[in-house]
């Protein structure tokens, strides 16, 4: 009788591990996922801090949408300078950005983005963006925020994303609370943004 | 003998609780199996019921009688929750799982009662907070996919999805808790005699089962854990503007949501497995490939939950990938259907009212696997995503494969369960109605889905007017043939006439056949032993 209650313990005990180990899992999917897609340029990440474009510009143009967005707790208006550009392959692209902070105090905020579709964020890369850094804005400011970028001209050769006329590049302010880091720490939304960037 | 001696010091004790306390503290695996049952049919009401009043709102055009259509977008989820996890999975697993696999093995009991009963009052625990959900702040609208951004504090204010998160939370933990259970009993307490390549093919799906349920389930929890404090503590796991994802939830949702189907659909094939073979006289046709096309496609459940995700814009070699591995799951599936017209190939076949539901649940299951694999290609379901061809392709495999697996096992195992017979008549009145309403009710929507008819709205167009109207008499029909079938339940708990210990003859020749019915309290105290011809 007691082997036979061991063993059951025991076949209860191992899947209680299983069970364990899958919410593990699951959690763990967010930094694999990130990781996953910040190599492979996955799920629409771009490269970031890419090297200047060093090969030919090619003739083949390609239309680039710029979308702007913000989140709500954040009380500044931010558009795009130009909705549309129409460059070059491998052309270095210089964009604006233009945000202002219509609230009556100084405000710091960051910008996520992501790339649609998402199978030519491997070949949008950028060189600068105000995305890199934390922006802060004094009272009433407006500015205009830069974002310099190519499209590498590799895209033409990939048998899945060749057919890619126009990309949008979309971007999300939300603020950046002051002080307190600590606070910030256990945040995830700053942690993974700042990953992220 | 071990376990044998245990229970009998178990009855030493005196153990033989009486009234309120029977059920209420229950360790015995038939009375939590019958508590299990009657909270699926306590559910089945609730969602049955939404069910039509949602198809009385769309026998015609415009709106008829519910012009909250908040309200209605919450019924369209309160029956989907309630139906996969109050009415599905209790009468499947909590409730045929309990009474009959420690029969069917040879075993006194569960492995662990005291935990067996945990699983049954977390999950009626959960079913109050899914009732509060729909009562407080409206319910949750969200759909049973519960996707962010819907989902979020933003678009869901109100306590009403955190309710509904916690009671599938509370939900899962029974589930977790019955399916420790479940492969504790049936890997530990087999009878002497009785290999895994001798287990019936009932012990061998909720073996399965109960594997999926323990993989597949911590992910749900993790997903909605994250979603609970999204919502509620400002992280931001699926909110993009604090780098994180909404199609993360969807990849979580889906590696839970797409093995969860088959934890419903595998108890049925293991029930259909053996009406089929009591039915036929004959012992089922190919029993280790039954038993490994199980496996497989629990196995292959696993590594294809993006085909519910092909429109999200995933590559097209991840859709080549998922295209492919789905279909991959018709060949172990077209092995089942296979086995079981050969089990009934050349048999001495008896239409009882078990084996009308069983042939009914294979000819169904089938038209909802052929549309499965229709819908498996990308390409299809861009057009068909969220379309009623979608509604009636899950409705053919789920609520016409699983729920008539559910009667199939209510008419074979009634006598043994409540030591009376169901009237013969009525039972097949009720199969008749239910098969001719549930196929006037959903075939049609095949036609609707194709059309373009979305799915999740409370109104249509003028041109999906004359389907829609066939469908809702296809759902009277239906509730016509539930009314008998409650006719016949309570005929065969009241007034049956007294059933023998077993009434299949011959073709009948799994253990709990061998008990008298109905099956006493304490049963197997001393295992039988399963000789080298006992073959299940």
């Amino acid at each position: 009788m007691d082997a036979g209650r061991r063993r059951k313990q025991m076949t209860a005990m191992v899947l209680f591990i299983v069970v364990g180990g899958m919410v593990g899992l699951s959690f763990a999917s967010v930094p694999l996922y990130r990781l996953f897609c910040q190599v492979t340029g996955y799920g629409g990440t771009p490269v970031t801090q890419a090297e200047r474009p060093t090969g030919p510009v090619s003739n083949q143009e390609i239309r680039i949408s710029f979308d702007a967005n913000i989140n709500r707790d954040l009380p500044w208006r931010f558009k795009p300078v130009l909705r549309n550009m129409t460059v070059r392959l491998g052309e270095e692209v210089l964009a604006y950005y233009e945000a202002r902070n219509e609230s009556l105090s100084t405000l710091t905020g960051t910008a996520v983005f992501n790339v649609a579709p998402a199978k030519a964020a491997p070949y949008f890369n950028k060189i600068e963006c105000f995305c890199f850094t934390e922006q802060t804005l004094k009272a009433g400011v407006s500015v205009d925020m830069p974002v310099l970028f190519y499209v590498d001209p590799a895209i033409l050769d990939d048998p899945d994303a060749f057919d890619v006329r126009a990309i949008t590049l979309s971007y999300t302010f939300y603020p950046v609370e002051s002080g307190g880091a600590g606070r910030n720490d256990d945040k995830p939304v700053r942690q993974s943004a700042n990953t992220a960037l | 003998m071990a376990y044998g001696a245990a229970a009998k010091g178990h009855d030493d004790h005196g153990h033989n609780p009486t009234g309120w306390r029977r059920w209420v503290l229950s360790t015995n695996h038939k009375d939590i199996g019958t508590l299990y049952m009657i909270i699926a049919v306590i559910a089945a009401v609730f969602g049955g019921g939404m069910s039509w009043l949602i198809r009385a709102e769309l026998a015609l055009p415009g709106i008829q009688f519910i012009d909250d259509f908040h309200f209605y977008n919450m019924m369209v989820t309160a029956h989907g929750l309630i139906m996969i996890f109050f009415v599905v999975m209790p009468a499947l697993i909590g409730g045929f799982g309990n009474w009959i696999i420690p029969l069917m093995i040879g075993a006194p009991d569960m492995a662990f009662p005291r935990m067996n009963n945990i699983s049954f009052w977390l999950l009626a625990a959960s079913f109050l907070l899914l009732i509060g959900s729909a009562v407080i702040g409206g319910g949750a609208a969200t759909g049973w996919t519960v996707y962010p951004p819907l989902s979020t504090a933003m678009f869901s204010p109100g306590p009403a999805v955190d309710f509904a998160i916690l009671s599938l939370h509370v939900a899962g933990a029974s589930s977790i808790l019955g399916a420790i259970n479940f492969i504790a009993t049936i890997l530990n307490m087999r009878a002497p005699g009785m290999t895994i390549h001798r287990m019936p093919l009932f012990v061998w799906a909720m073996l399965i089962t109960a594997i999926l349920l323990v993989l597949a389930l911590p992910v749900l929890a993790g997903g909605l854990t994250m979603l609970l404090t999204d919502r509620n503590f400002g992280t931001a796991f699926f909110d993009p503007a604090g780098g994180g994802d909404p199609l993360l939830w969807q990849h979580l949702f889906w590696f839970f949501g797409h093995p969860e189907v088959y934890i419903m659909i595998l108890p049925a094939f293991g029930i259909v497995s053996h009406i089929v073979s009591t039915f036929s006289k004959k012992p089922v046709f190919g029993y280790i490939g039954m038993a490994y096309a199980m496996a497989s496609i629990g196995l292959v459940g696993f590594v294809v939950w993006a085909h519910h995700m092909f429109t999200t814009g995933i590559s097209v070699d991840t859709r080549a990938y998922f295209i492919a591995a789905t279909m991959v799951i018709a060949v172990p599936t077209g092995v089942k259907i296979f086995s079981w017209i050969a089990t009934m190939w050349g048999g001495s076949i008896r239409f009882d009212t078990p084996m009308l539901w069983a042939v009914g649940f294979i000819f169904l299951f089938t038209v909802g696997g052929v549309t499965g694999v229709i819908l498996a290609n990308a390409g299809v379901t861009m057009q068909l995503h969220d379309t009623y061809y979608i509604v009636a392709h899950f409705h053919y495999v789920l609520s016409l494969g699983a729920v008539f697996a559910i009667f199939a096992g209510f008419y074979y195992w009634i006598p043994k369960m409540t030591g009376r017979m169901y009237s013969e008549k009525l039972g097949k009145l009720h199969f008749w109605l239910t098969f001719v309403g549930v196929n006037v009710l959903f075939f049609p929507q095949h036609f609707l889905g194709l059309a373009g008819m979305p799915r999740r709205i409370v109104d249509y167009p003028d041109i999906y007017a004359n389907w829609n109207l066939v469908s809702s008499i296809g759902a009277a029909i239906t509730a016509l043939g539930t009314l008998v079938f409650l006719v016949v339940a309570l005929k065969a708990l009241t007034s049956g006439e007294k059933a023998a210990a077993n009434p299949w003859g011959e073709g009948a020749t799994t253990l709990e056949w061998a008990v008298p019915s109905p099956a006493p309290f304490h049963t197997h105290e001393d295992p039988p032993v399963i000789g080298s011809d006992g073959h299940h």
